[in-house]
């Protein structure tokens, strides 16, 4: 028996395809920068990656708004209780078919790990990579900022290169981890209808 | 709920396309007003311009009788004297100290080389650079286009039909017309670029020789050739940028101005608009991101992809330690490749030449090391005649791009100078006539008044020349990814004390990065490859 429950809402859910779709782009024109490959020519790569930062920055403060109107910014605190049982189900529970030891509810959508791993990604990747792009992308301005005496551009293109790494290596583990629902794409599903299905016998 | 979320991705978007599309000024200056402006006199009616002419002086001194400050202007002129001293090394310099790798020097040599002179008759030492008849009003402002200084007369025109046989042309000798002076001072006006580039363009001795981004090509480019200079293009004349002030030409080649601090240049100011900034100011680009990199980029470098565009070979190479050489015939030999350009000759030596050339880059702050014919040089090394100097610190230089002329040339083995040579002339020591080093730069220096061993040997030489015209249309400009790359063959490559992003990088982080991407991925493909195997065994256990 299952129960359906209305978990991503609607904003929430185009806030996280329209997030997805700027940070694809931004890995594949960054990268392009970067000259790992060529694809659209420097020039364009530059210009949609620096489009896709804006939008994102834009739809960030859209969604802070949304996060602090709602109360949803809640589902981001960190919660050290049950980590260890999450660790111990990716690692072994998921292999012996034992249940899932977290149950999404409305009010608490996230597993403890996934709220160590956003944290992780609030608090540290993203700075790294918006001030260090931020700073990037000012760069004909250091000097009328007073900032060229403290920065380098190669401290700050490595910088924002490391967490491009880092994002994107995020991103790879982030999407296999959606498979890992109680079928393959159950979570994929969630996130497009906003509902998600619940084991009924876990409820206890 | 559905409204709200509809709204804010809308608003959304549109604030976005509204930030990418604020753009700033237009980067196309106003068009230039035509070229032909009317004129309030009409010469041919000048009661003093009735001739007949029959010599370049006494037109000129008619020319006087009106504009009688004209040739003491042009007395002081750089065109004139021939002769300036460099503003930021205080050096003495100009044709006539400054060594090169074309040609040589002008000592001993006058009567071929002051054919580009603005005067008449400087054939030797002692010219009188006083005498205002001597002024060539005509070489700058004849409009007709048929009036030309002949090669070997000191800077005269031709005054009756002539039969002669240029010393590297098809044997046989050619007849050459004497302009119609009276004609043709009756009809003067404002320089044109054919005018500028009767000398400018054949500078080294022939059409394209020198410079590389200045040739005959110019007189009738196209846009693809030249934005500027193009009938359908902004159809400038010369000195629309290199403005004259009391015929004091402004942009000088011994101090280009490497960043302009000025911007654009209005009538209130100094009437000089030969920097690209004058007209275009200094954010030129509709995107930020461009416009940033105007303060270490010349506009030359993304603007001018190659030099040598117009169809017409540019000389790259100048070996003079080869010239000399007698064909199976016993007479000089000569040989063209074939597109007919001269790749041997035994007056000059070898040559290479490049159409299409991709220029050199390098750091310039405005300061030249230009070496003179009397300095003391390391012969231990390749010698740059004219080093410029510059680099990323430097708040005044910016990276341009350079034609890089290779050269070798005669020097003083012992007093570690170069020479004199003395290449032109009837009498029995000049090169051209009898292929004899050793005669020759004896009596060059002889006749400079330089100090000479008598032992001489052949240096290999540079020469940066900068590349500033021949500007390509916006779309045809140097696209990103050819700085921007870690090619081998970037066009940055050699420009080593920056941080080049697409170029440059941490080899750590990529490598720690790169690991961490197939680690991440390998990790997934693992474990789910793991759960697969045994959601496998319980099924086959049930």
């Amino acid at each position: 028996m299952s129960e359906r429950i209305y978990i991503y809402k609607r904003y929430e859910r185009f806030w996280h395809w329209s997030q997805a779709l700027l940070i694809i782009v931004m890995m594949i024109t960054g990268f392009e920068v970067h000259d790992s490959f060529t694809l659209l020519g420097f020039q364009k790569a530059v210009q949609l990656h620096t489009l896709a930062a804006w939008t994102l920055l834009t739809l960030w403060a859209f969604t802070i708004f949304w996060q602090f109107t709602t109360g949803e910014w809640r589902q981001y605190l960190p919660s050290l209780k049950n980590v260890l049982a999450m660790v111990h189900y990716y690692t072994i529970g998921i292999f012996t078919n034992s249940p899932h030891p977290f149950r999404k509810t409305v009010v608490q959508k996230h597993n403890p790990l996934q709220r160590l791993a956003y944290l992780a990604l609030l608090a540290f990747i993203s700075p790294l990579i918006w001030i260090s792009g931020l700073l990037y992308l000012f760069y004909g301005d250091w000097g009328r900022l007073g900032l060229d005496a403290w920065l380098s551009l190669e401290w700050v293109a490595v910088a924002h290169t490391l967490g491009a790494y880092m994002i994107t290596a995020f991103f790879f583990i982030h999407v296999y981890l959606t498979t890992t629902g109680h079928t393959l794409t159950a979570h994929i599903k969630a996130m497009i209808t906003g509902w998600e299905e619940v084991d009924e016998h876990q409820k206890t | 709920m559905r409204r709200s979320a509809n709204f804010v991705a809308a608003t959304l978007f549109m604030l976005c396309s509204a930030m990418v599309s604020a753009t700033q000024a237009p980067a196309v200056p106003a068009p230039m007003p035509s070229a032909k402006t009317a004129s309030t006199t009409d010469h041919r009616k000048l009661e003093a311009l009735q001739g007949p002419f029959k010599t370049g002086p006494e037109v000129t001194k008619a020319c006087l009788s009106c504009h009688n400050m004209a040739a003491h202007q042009v007395m002081k002129s750089i065109h004139w004297t021939w002769e300036a001293i460099s503003p930021t090394t205080g050096k003495k310099l100009g044709k006539q100290h400054a060594a090169n790798n074309f040609c040589g020097s002008i000592t001993s040599n006058e009567t071929r080389c002051t054919s580009c002179h603005s005067g008449y008759g400087w054939k030797d030492k002692n010219f009188d650079f006083s005498e205002q008849s001597n002024v060539d009003c005509l070489a700058c402002h004849d409009t007709t286009g048929t009036y030309k200084k002949f090669g070997t007369d000191a800077g005269h025109p031709l005054y009756a039909d002539r039969e002669f046989e240029p010393m590297e042309g098809p044997p046989g000798k050619k007849l050459f017309k004497a302009p119609d002076l009276t004609g043709i001072a009756q009809q003067v006006g404002k320089p044109g670029r054919k005018n500028c580039g009767s000398c400018h363009f054949s500078g080294g001795g022939g059409d394209a020789v020198k410079h590389g981004d200045l040739d005959s090509s110019l007189v009738k480019p196209k846009k693809e050739l030249d934005v500027h200079m193009a009938e359908d293009g902004a159809n400038m004349a010369c000195a629309d940028c290199h403005t004259f002030n009391a015929h004091q030409p402004s942009g000088s080649r011994y101090a280009a101005t490497s960043k302009d601090k000025h911007g654009f240049d209005l009538p209130k100011d100094d009437h000089n608009r030969a920097t690209c900034e004058s007209c275009h100011g200094f954010s030129p680009h509709q995107e930020a991101k461009i416009n940033n990199h105007t303060g270490k980029v010349a506009c030359q470098t993304c603007h001018i992809p190659e030099f040598a565009r117009g169809g017409i070979a540019t000389k790259m190479l100048w070996d003079w330690s080869t010239a000399g050489k007698m064909g199976p015939d016993g007479k000089p030999l000569f040989i063209k490749d074939e597109h007919g350009h001269l790749t041997y000759s035994a007056a000059k030596g070898d040559f290479k030449l490049g159409e299409n050339v991709r220029p050199e880059y390098k750091w310039y702050n405005g300061v030249v090391h230009q070496v003179t014919i009397t300095d003391k040089i390391d012969d231990s090394k390749v010698l740059e005649l004219n080093r410029v100097e510059g680099s990323a610190k430097d708040p005044n230089a910016r990276i341009w791009p350079f034609k890089v002329m290779h050269g070798k040339q005669p020097y003083d083995t012992e007093n570690k100078t170069l020479v004199v040579n003395h290449v032109f002339g009837e009498d029995d020591t000049a090169f051209w006539k009898h292929y004899d080093y050793a005669k020759s730069i004896k009596a060059g220096m002889e006749y400079a008044g330089f100090p000479y061993s008598g032992k001489f040997g052949f240096i290999e030489t540079r020469m940066n020349w900068f590349i500033t015209h021949m500007v390509a249309p916006k779309d045809k400009a140097v696209p990103c990814q050819e700085c921007h790359t870690r090619a081998e063959d970037g066009r940055l490559a050699a420009i080593t004390d920056i941080y080049l992003p697409g170029r440059d990088r941490n080899r750590l982080v990529d490598l720690f990065g790169g690991l961490a991407i197939i680690g991440a991925i390998g990790a997934g493909g693992l474990h789910g490859l793991m759960r697969i195997i045994t959601r496998r065994r319980k099924e086959n256990a049930k």
